[in-house]
C-alpha cells in the first residue's frame, strides 16, 4: 500500500529516520559483524594477537560434547515450556470463555505475571523450591519426594521449566482468549443443536479452528525459551548442578563474558543469529497467511 | 452461552480459581516472608500467616537497602534507576520509530526501502545473540554505569516502526493532501494531525515497553558494574549470591515485592491498553 500525498524535502526524512539508523547502526550492525568476524578469528586470551582460522572456531563448536549437550537442554527444555505453558494456558482460556461472570476478574488475576520480571520470578520459584527453605520442595518431601534441585539435573530441569511457564501463562492465556472469542458463536451452536457436547465440540470445531492461534504461540514460545529465559536461569540454578541447565544463551554469556573465550561464543552468537532468523521467517510467512484469510 | 450446564459452570470456576491460586500463589508467600523476622522468612518451612514486620522490613530496604553482607544500594535508589530507564527506553522507542515511521510512510527518497529493510533486521539480533560486540562498543564510548548506556543500545525497535507504519498507512490521504492544501509543512501535520490520531497506540505502545525496559536484566549486568546505577532486578540479584545462610529472606522478599510493584500497576491499571498493546505488537 503506498500513500498518494507525500510530502517533499530533500533532506528532512534523512533527518527523520537518522536517530533510529544511527542507533541500529552503531548497537545492532557493527556488533553483529564484530560476532561474525570473531567467529572467523582465533584470539589468545588477553586479545592481543588473532589469528584467522576460517571455520575452526565452528568446527570445534560442534565437535565439543558440551554444546551439542548444551543444544539437546535447550531442545528440551523449549518443548516442554511451549507444550505445558500452552496446554495450561489453553485449559484456563477455554473455562474463562465459558463463563460470564466474573471473567474479567479472573482474567485480570491471570495476566498479572506478565509484568514480572524474569529475575523475580527465577528468585520466586527457587525460594519455593528451594530444599531446605522452600514450602514446596517441604511438602513434597511430605509426600515422600527427595527434592533436591540443587544435586539432581532433572529436579533442576523442572524447576526452570515450571518457573519459565509461570511468567508466560498470562500471555498464552491472552492470545487463547482472544482466538476463541473470534470463533463464531454460530458454529458452535449449529453443533450443539446436532447433538454435540461441550468436549466433542471442543476437539472437532474449537481446537481446529483454533490452530493459527495455537501455531503462533508455539513459535512465541520458543523464541522466549531460547532468549528470554537467561535471567531465570541465572537466579535459579546458574546451569547446574553441572551443565545440566545450561542453555545455549546462558552458555554464550558465561563462556564469552566470564570465561573470555571470544573466537568460540562469537560463532555460538552466529549460530543462534541463525535460528532466530529462520524463527523469524517462519513466524512472517505464518502472519502473511493470516493477513489473506482475515 | 450455547445451554445451561451448571456442573460445568462450576467446573469452570474451579479450574480457573485454581489458575488464579498457581499464579498469586508464589507472589503470596514472598509477601508473607517479607513482614517476618529474618529466622521466621529463614525457618524450614516457612509459616503461611503474615508476620508483624511489615512496615520495618520495608522501611528498612527503601530507605537504607538490605543490610547483612551483600552491599546492595537502597531500593529507592535502585527503583529511580529502574524507573529513569525504563520510562527513558518507553519514550525513546516510541519517539525515533514514529519519526522514522513517518517518514518512510509519508516522503519518497532514496535509500527509503533499504533503510526499512535495516530496521527490520533487528529483531533478528536480540541483545542476547551480540553480548560481547555490544558491550565493547559500548564500553568505547565511555558509556559504562551510566543512563545512556542502560538505555540507548534497546532503544531502536522495529515492531514500535512496524506498528506506526501500518497505522499511518490507514489515515486517510485527503487529511494530508488538506494539510497540503492549507499549506501546513510535514512537521505540522505531524504534530497537528498524526500525534493526536496516534494516541491509543502510543498509550498501547508505552505500556508493553515500559514493562520491557523495567524487567531488563542480562544487559544491565553488563552495563551497570557500579552498585551506584544497579537497577533493581540486578540488586535482587546480588541480594541472593551471598549463600544459603547469609541471605536475608525478609528483605529479598520486600525488594521483590517493590520491584513488581510499578509494572504490576501499570499493567492493572491500564489492562485496556495493555491487551491492545500485545496484540498490536506481535501483529
Amino acid at each position: 500500500m503506498e500513500k498518494r500525498a507525500r510530502f517533499k524535502s530533500a533532506w528532512l526524512p534523512y533527518a527523520l529516520v537518522a536517530p533510529q539508523i544511527l542507533v541500529t547502526l552503531l548497537f545492532f550492525f557493527w556488533p553483529a559483524a564484530q560476532a561474525l568476524y570473531q567467529s572467523v578469528l582465533l584470539q589468545d586470551a588477553f586479545g592481543a594477537s588473532s589469528q584467522f582460522v576460517w571455520f575452526d572456531n565452528f568446527k570445534d563448536l560442534f565437535n565439543d560434547p558440551n554444546y551439542l549437550e548444551s543444544f539437546k537442554t535447550t531442545a528440551m527444555f523449549s518443548v516442554m515450556v511451549a507444550f505445558f505453558g500452552l496446554s495450561l494456558s489453553l485449559i484456563l482460556a477455554v473455562f474463562a470463555d465459558r463463563i460470564v461472570r466474573g471473567a474479567s476478574v479472573y482474567k485480570t488475576f491471570l495476566i498479572w505475571p506478565y509484568a514480572v520480571s524474569p529475575v523475580v520470578v527465577g528468585v520466586l520459584w527457587m525460594f519455593l523450591m528451594n530444599p531446605t527453605l522452600g514450602v514446596i520442595a517441604h511438602a513434597l518431601r511430605g509426600i515422600g519426594i527427595e527434592w533436591n534441585n540443587l544435586l539432581n539435573g532433572r529436579h533442576a530441569m523442572i524447576l526452570i521449566v515450571m518457573a519459565a511457564i509461570w511468567k508466560q501463562i498470562s500471555y498464552n492465556f491472552l492470545f487463547f482468549l482472544a482466538g476463541l472469542q473470534a470463533i463464531p458463536k454460530s458454529l458452535i451452536e449449529a453443533a450443539a443443536i446436532d447433538g454435540a457436547g461441550p468436549v466433542r465440540r471442543f476437539f472437532t470445531i474449537v481446537f481446529p479452528l483454533l490452530s493459527p492461534t495455537t501455531f503462533f504461540l508455539l513459535v512465541i514460545n520458543i523464541v522466549y525459551a531460547f532468549f528470554d529465559t537467561f535471567a531465570i536461569i541465572e537466579a535459579t540454578t546458574h546451569g547446574g548442578p553441572g551443565k545440566e541447565t545450561e542453555i545455549l544463551v546462558y552458555k554464550v554469556f558465561q563462556d564469552g563474558f566470564r570465561g573470555g573465550d571470544l573466537g568460540s561464543a562469537a560463532a555460538q552468537s552466529v549460530v543462534l543469529m541463525a535460528i532466530v532468523i529462520a524463527l523469524t521467517v517462519v513466524q512472517f510467512k505464518y502472519v502473511e497467511k493470516k493477513v489473506q484469510y482475515s | 452461552m450455547i445451554e445451561r450446564r451448571p456442573i460445568l459452570d462450576f467446573i469452570s470456576h474451579l479450574v480457573l480459581i485454581l489458575g488464579v491460586a498457581i499464579v498469586a500463589f508464589p507472589v503470596y508467600v514472598a509477601f508473607v516472608a517479607s513482614t517476618q523476622t529474618p529466622e521466621q522468612a529463614a525457618m524450614a518451612p516457612i509459616s503461611l500467616v503474615p508476620g508483624d514486620q511489615f512496615f520495618r522490613n520495608y522501611a528498612a530496604v527503601i530507605i537504607s537497602g538490605a543490610s547483612g553482607n551483600a552491599a546492595v544500594p537502597p531500593v529507592a535508589r535502585m527503583m529511580w534507576i529502574s524507573l529513569a530507564s525504563a520510562l527513558i527506553i518507553a519514550i525513546g522507542k516510541i519517539a525515533i520509530s514514529m519519526l522514522s515511521a513517518f517518514a518512510i510512510v509519508y516522503f519518497r527518497f532514496a535509500g527509503r526501502s533499504f533503510f526499512f529493510w535495516m530496521i527490520f533486521v533487528t529483531l533478528m539480533l536480540p541483545v542476547e545473540v551480540r553480548i560481547t560486540p555490544t558491550y565493547q562498543v559500548v564500553s568505547d564510548f565511555g558509556m559504562l554505569n551510566s543512563y545512556a548506556g542502560l538505555t540507548i543500545p534497546l532503544i531502536a525497535s522495529a515492531t514500535a516502526t512496524f506498528l506506526f507504519r501500518q497505522f499511518f498507512l490507514t489515515v486517510p490521504d485527503e487529511l494530508a493532501e488538506a494539510a497540503r492544501i492549507d499549506g501546513a509543512g510535514p512537521m505540522r501535520f505531524f504534530k497537528d494531525v498524526l500525534w493526536p490520531l496516534s494516541r491509543t497506540n502510543i498509550i498501547a505502545l508505552f505500556v508493553i515497553m515500559f514493562i520491557y525496559g523495567w524487567n531488563q536484566y542480562l544487559w544491565p549486568l553488563l552495563v551497570a558494574t557500579e552498585q551506584d546505577m544497579y537497577p533493581i532486578g540486578i540488586g535482587i540479584k546480588t541480594m541472593i549470591t551471598g549463600g544459603d545462610a547469609a541471605i536475608e529472606w525478609n528483605m529479598v522478599m520486600a525488594t521483590l515485592i517493590l520491584a513488581m510493584l510499578p509494572p504490576g500497576l501499570v499493567v492493572v491499571v491500564m489492562q485496556k491498553w495493555f491487551v491492545k498493546g500485545l496484540v498490536d505488537s506481535e501483529k
